[in-house]
């Protein structure tokens, strides 16, 4: 490089040095990762105390639960839930949950931070992007919450926001004036910022990996990372019409939505001519996708995980990568499973059915190449490996249900019941969530130099994947004697006798929520106390762990890592005698040097 | 530690199969024509989904117990066939299992959607509009009056807005607020929704249709078993979602004459 | 994509460099074999494939407001017949006649920027040219509304009238952002520190507006 050009190198790089420049509008990948993070825990334990709130509220209803009413004096008067206040507040559990939670963490805090050093690259391409990703999705953050002390309260239409119940407006019912709006603003806010931050990933992806990073060469956590970012980029680019039209036919009068002739408290409604079925298709359209985009970054960290962790490659990289990918592109195809009964054409029910069917297959491949990868192997057992493997079980359990929500003939008994709710809870939820746990345990010692307690991780572990099982499983039963969901409580007659099973889902969820918290003391008091870390504590062989712990700010110091090989040379004779070779070393091993 | 984590998922996967086997927790006994098809379709399915889910959970804790103790100078195995075996047991097998459950399964769809009711079917319409059920019968016109939804008002119990002074199709029609039909009898069910989308879900008739605002559809079906049941709605549509049924009585011919004609009175 | 800029005669181009890395970017792979020798030491800039990338999702977008044209068109009977504004017409040309004058200016700005100053009197005029063009369009999208709203017909009025002023305000707000891209590369121009990837990417950006534009305009007239 001549010295112009690394002048000008050095200009665009310069370490920042104000704290506002170091902590708070932070060009730096590390940061950002770290920041989409800290919102994605805050929006958990929001989430967290929403379902609590729910759940005490299915299992004691007439209960009154002290310093509700702080909250919302009409929700919750004497601290008495309403069930307008209930659906409000499912409509925000999962609506946080969702998008900033499940979107954020896996996909945007981890692989900010790790996508750039796993590519061996400096930064991500368009660093400003990406704070604005950051900031964007924090406004959006920002934005839902205020629904909670704007107006009549947050809107009870539930995450999937079914029209003309959220089109119509205030005469739909409470919150459905200016909470529903504001909801629809947030969401659309936050699409924008996801469409960044899919620019970047992408990007990265395919133009700033170092010299010698082959995509054959890139870690399973890049590749899950740049196939979630595909998704990404086409399924939020549709909620975000989908949302446009909807707040055009609150505040403008329009009728994209809502149908003629509707009449509610007897007065004739002024919309005509709008297509109900038109939302679900557009928010299926993305809503499958979606799920997919909170999985998929948490099969490609546990994958990572328990290779560290099992001292060996998996089975066939090729198999775990080509399942992926047919997830995402089958999760286009299978959308209409979500409206079996919705009025659709029943020819189109069967059609949906098919695909939905045949993605058993790409998730079936992945789940025999994990467990047939620990035959043989010499899995090492820690925070972070127990909870891929608890990933593994969940994915699992949460799976096979879908063997029978697949079929239209099945669904016609299951769809809207308690069996949905603990298949994607399970299959999406718990293991989405123990997939960030792993990557949690797994990464911290390289994000801030200490190392997690434990003998707490181990805790946490145990407790949760047990914890978890008692409050999902008994789902699938409710759902099988037909306990219908989106309740605020459960009057009918076939309902009455399900409620014993509800309190004891309601104990373990507040257990299981209280057994949080030993995580997040152990996130904190790590941070501050915990034991020096190691460059390469794991001893894995990615990029990120060639790289100080924590790593500086301009990652490789300057300069560009070379890479030799591919990720996963585990079970190998090296010269010192380790059984591992990184990426970014020269030796040539005998036996599979690439 | 690794055995206890092995034991643990056998355990939860044992006792997680133990309703299902033992029949804790199930629907209501089927009374319809059709339901028998998806019940079918449903213990199949429970089966297999029963089978794949012990087996998966029980081998993932055989190799968690087997291959973690770890030794610093014993060599890594390949499980025998390596990955192309298992892609092909995937493909092949559980390909071939759920090509099956959704060939299976079309009949029982295709029953209740692609067979049209029958000439004899009872045509009775309900609408669904925040938070109650009202159902309709023709009348011995055999025919519904129109709908006016400009003259629906509660308050006088015009929950349809009907138009009697106008339309003499609507005249002798029979507005109810609880469903009753004869045993034995096909019923053609004509969907109508008031204001938001709703569901007409009766578990014990294996029927479940949402309602769809702009869109009047309907579904038929045939009840076998004298009883009362309930119909919830099954998608949200506010508040009062929870509190949202109305009880279908399956009677005797005799006995659905009879309370027909006390609700002609009623009109 | 590179290649259709004239190659300034003789001049080497000056190459402006990008980040550290990314010199195992995708149009420079690394053989599987890593004879790194073979490696150039200059990859591609990332703006290249990351236009794309958002072009495709902005694809996406509008692929989802016409499915939602197409499905509200086929769910009622209260599909109005518009007659699209005359002043369309002559907006549409000149959006296309700005893809041309951007070309233009493309061309004058690779020589100046690839050292043969001498050659170009003023490198940026084509560029204020298409921004004005640029302008002028947004302001004909204007009056197209004028011209509605004085036949009666406003955002809620019908579907058809809903769906026009919809497209044509997103399409308007984008196109907005690609004047906004015009500018700044004005003002880079002017001091010396722009690079062709930057110049390209809003150029692939801009055509993509007026074939955008192109496809909306077809279809508003077709469907509305």
């Amino acid at each position: 490089m001549d010295a112009t050009s690394a002048a000008h190198a050095a200009q665009h790089h310069a370490p920042p040095t104000s704290f506002i420049r170091k902590h708070v509008f932070s060009l730096d990948h590390k940061v950002i990762g770290k920041q989409y993070y800290a919102l994605a825990l805050v929006a958990v334990l929001t989430g967290m105390v929403l379902s609590w709130l729910m759940r005490i509220h299915l299992g004691w209803n007439n209960a009154a639960i002290p310093g509700l009413q702080f909250l919302s004096a009409n929700g919750a008067p004497a601290g008495k839930m309403t069930p307008e206040y209930y659906l409000e507040l499912m409509t925000m559990h999962a609506t946080i949950m969702v998008f900033f939670v499940l979107t954020t963490a896996p996909f945007a805090a981890f692989g900010n931070y790790f996508l750039p050093i796993q590519v061996g690259a400096e930064d991500m391409p368009f660093p400003h992007f990406n704070m604005m990703s950051f900031w964007t999705t924090f406004v959006a953050f920002c934005v839902l919450i205020s629904v909670f002390f704007v107006g009549d309260g947050p809107p009870l239409s539930g995450w999937t926001a079914y029209a003309p119940l959220s089109a119509i407006g205030k005469v739909a019912g409470p919150g459905q004036g200016t909470g529903q709006v504001l909801w629809a603003t947030a969401i659309g806010i936050f699409c924008i910022g996801q469409l960044l931050g899919a620019l970047n990933f992408i990007s990265t992806v395919l133009d700033m990996r170092t010299k010698g990073m082959t995509l054959a060469r890139l870690p399973v956590t890049a590749w899950a990372w740049f196939i979630t970012s595909c998704m990404g980029l086409t399924a939020f680019a549709v909620l975000m019409p989908a949302c446009v039209l909807l707040i055009l036919d609150h505040v403008a009068g329009t009728s994209f939505f809502v149908a003629s002739g509707l009449v509610i408290n007897d007065q004739l409604l002024p919309h005509s001519g709008g297509s109900t079925l038109l939302w679900q298709h557009l928010f299926w359209f993305f809503g499958h996708p979606e799920v997919y985009i909170a999985i998929v970054p948490g099969m490609g960290i546990i994958t990572h995980v328990l290779i560290t962790n099992m001292r060996r490659p998996m089975l066939s990289m090729k198999a775990i990568l080509y399942s992926l990918w047919a997830l995402a592109f089958l999760s286009y195809m299978v959308y209409g499973h979500h409206m079996f009964v919705s009025g659709m054409n029943p020819f189109s029910s069967l059609a949906f059915s098919f695909p939905t069917l045949m993605i058993t297959i790409p998730s079936t491949i992945l789940v025999l190449i994990w467990i047939g990868s620990l035959y043989g192997s010499k899995l090492r057992i820690n925070s972070a490996s127990l909870f891929a493997l608890g990933f593994v079980s969940m994915f699992v359990s949460g799976g096979v249900s879908g063997f029978f929500l697949a079929q239209p003939s099945i669904d016609i008994m299951l769809h809207a019941t308690y069996f949905v709710v603990g298949h994607f809870h399970m299959v999406m939820g718990v293991a989405a969530m123990f997939g960030i746990f792993s990557g949690t345990y797994f990464w911290f010692p390289k994000m801030t130099g200490r190392m997690m307690n434990e003998t707490l991780g181990k805790v946490h572990f145990w407790l949760s994947f047990v914890g978890t099982y008692c409050i999902f499983m008994p789902f699938h039963y409710l759902g099988w004697a037909a306990n219908v969901r989106r309740f605020a409580s459960f009057t009918d007659d076939f309902l009455k006798p399900l409620i014993p099973l509800h309190q004891f889902i309601t104990v373990a969820a507040l257990f299981t929520g209280a057994v949080q918290l030993i995580f997040i003391y152990n996130l904190i008091h790590s941070r501050f106390k915990g034991a020096p870390a190691p460059d390469n504590p794991w001893e894995g062989t990615s990029l990120e762990w060639s790289m100080p712990s924590p790593p500086p700010w301009n990652n490789f110091g300057g300069k560009d890592p070379v890479v030799y090989h591919d990720p996963y040379q585990y079970g190998v004779k090296t010269s010192t005698g380790a059984d591992y070779v990184m990426q970014n070393s020269p030796e040539q091993i005998a036996t599979g040097g690439d | 530690m690794a055995k206890l984590l092995a034991l643990t998922i056998i355990v939860i996967a044992i006792a997680s199969a133990v309703p299902v086997v033992m029949h804790t927790w199930e629907a209501p006994a089927d009374v319809s024509t059709h339901g028998h098809l998806i019940d079918e379709q449903m213990s199949e399915t429970m089966i297999e989904a029963g089978v794949s889910f012990l087996a998966a959970q029980i081998i993932l804790a055989i190799f968690i117990w087997k291959f973690s103790s770890f030794h610093t100078d014993g060599k890594t195995r390949t499980f025998p066939g390596g990955a192309k075996g298992l892609v092909i047991a995937a493909l092949v097998l559980v390909g071939a299992e759920v090509l099956a459950l959704g060939a299976f399964g079309v009949k029982a769809w295709a029953t209740v959607y692609f067979i049209p009711p029958s000439a004899d079917a009872l045509p009775i319409q309900v609408q669904a509009g925040q938070f109650a059920f009202y159902f309709r019968y023709p009348g011995p016109d055999r025919k519904f009056g129109a709908l006016h939804p400009e003259l629906i008002n509660e308050a006088n119990q015009n929950f349809f807005g009907l138009d009697p002074e106008h339309d003499p199709d609507a005249r002798d029609d029979i507005v109810t607020a609880e469903m009753a039909i004869p045993v034995n009898q096909e019923i053609h069910l004509l969907m109508h929704a008031k204001d938001v989308s709703h569901s007409f879900y009766v578990p014990a008739l294996r029927i479940h249709q949402d309602f769809v605002p702009g869109l009047d559809l309907s579904v038929h079906f045939t009840a076998t078993k004298i009883g009362k049941y309930e119909i919830v709605c099954s998608q949200l549509c506010g508040l009062g979602h929870y509190s949202m049924r109305a009880y279908l009585s399956v009677m005797s011919r005799e006995d659905f004459n009879d309370w027909l004609k006390k609700e002609a009175a009623l009109q | 994509m590179a290649t259709t800029i004239q190659e300034p005669p003789k001049a080497e181009a000056r190459r402006i460099p990008t980040r550290n890395s990314g010199n195992g970017g995708w149009r420079n792979p690394v053989p599987a074999d890593g004879n790194l020798l073979e490696v150039e030491e200059y990859s591609p800039p990332p703006s290249s494939s990351a236009i794309w990338v958002g072009i495709a999702a902005i694809t996406m977008s509008f692929a989802a407001f016409t499915s939602a044209l197409i499905v509200r068109q086929g769910s009622s009977t209260d599909w109005r017949h518009i007659t699209l504004p005359s002043v369309l017409y002559l907006s549409t040309l000149v959006l296309l006649v700005s893809s041309v004058t951007l070309e233009i200016a493309r061309r004058r700005v690779a020589t100046f920027m690839g050292g043969l100053k001498s050659q170009v009197a003023s490198p940026g005029r084509w560029l204020y040219i298409t921004l004005s063009l640029g302008l002028l369009f947004v302001a004909g999208q204007y009056m197209a509304w004028l011209q509605l709203r004085s036949k009666g017909l406003y955002l809620a009025t019908n579907p058809n009238s809903s769906f026009f002023y919809v497209f044509t305000a997103v399409h308007a707000l984008h196109v907005m952002g690609g004047l906004g891209g015009l500018v700044r590369v004005i003002s880079k121009l002017s001091r010396s520190v722009l690079r062709r990837s930057t110049l390209d990417a809003t150029s692939y950006y801009w055509h993509f507006m007026g074939a955008l534009w192109l496809y909306l305009f077809l279809l508003l007239r077709m469907k509305l």
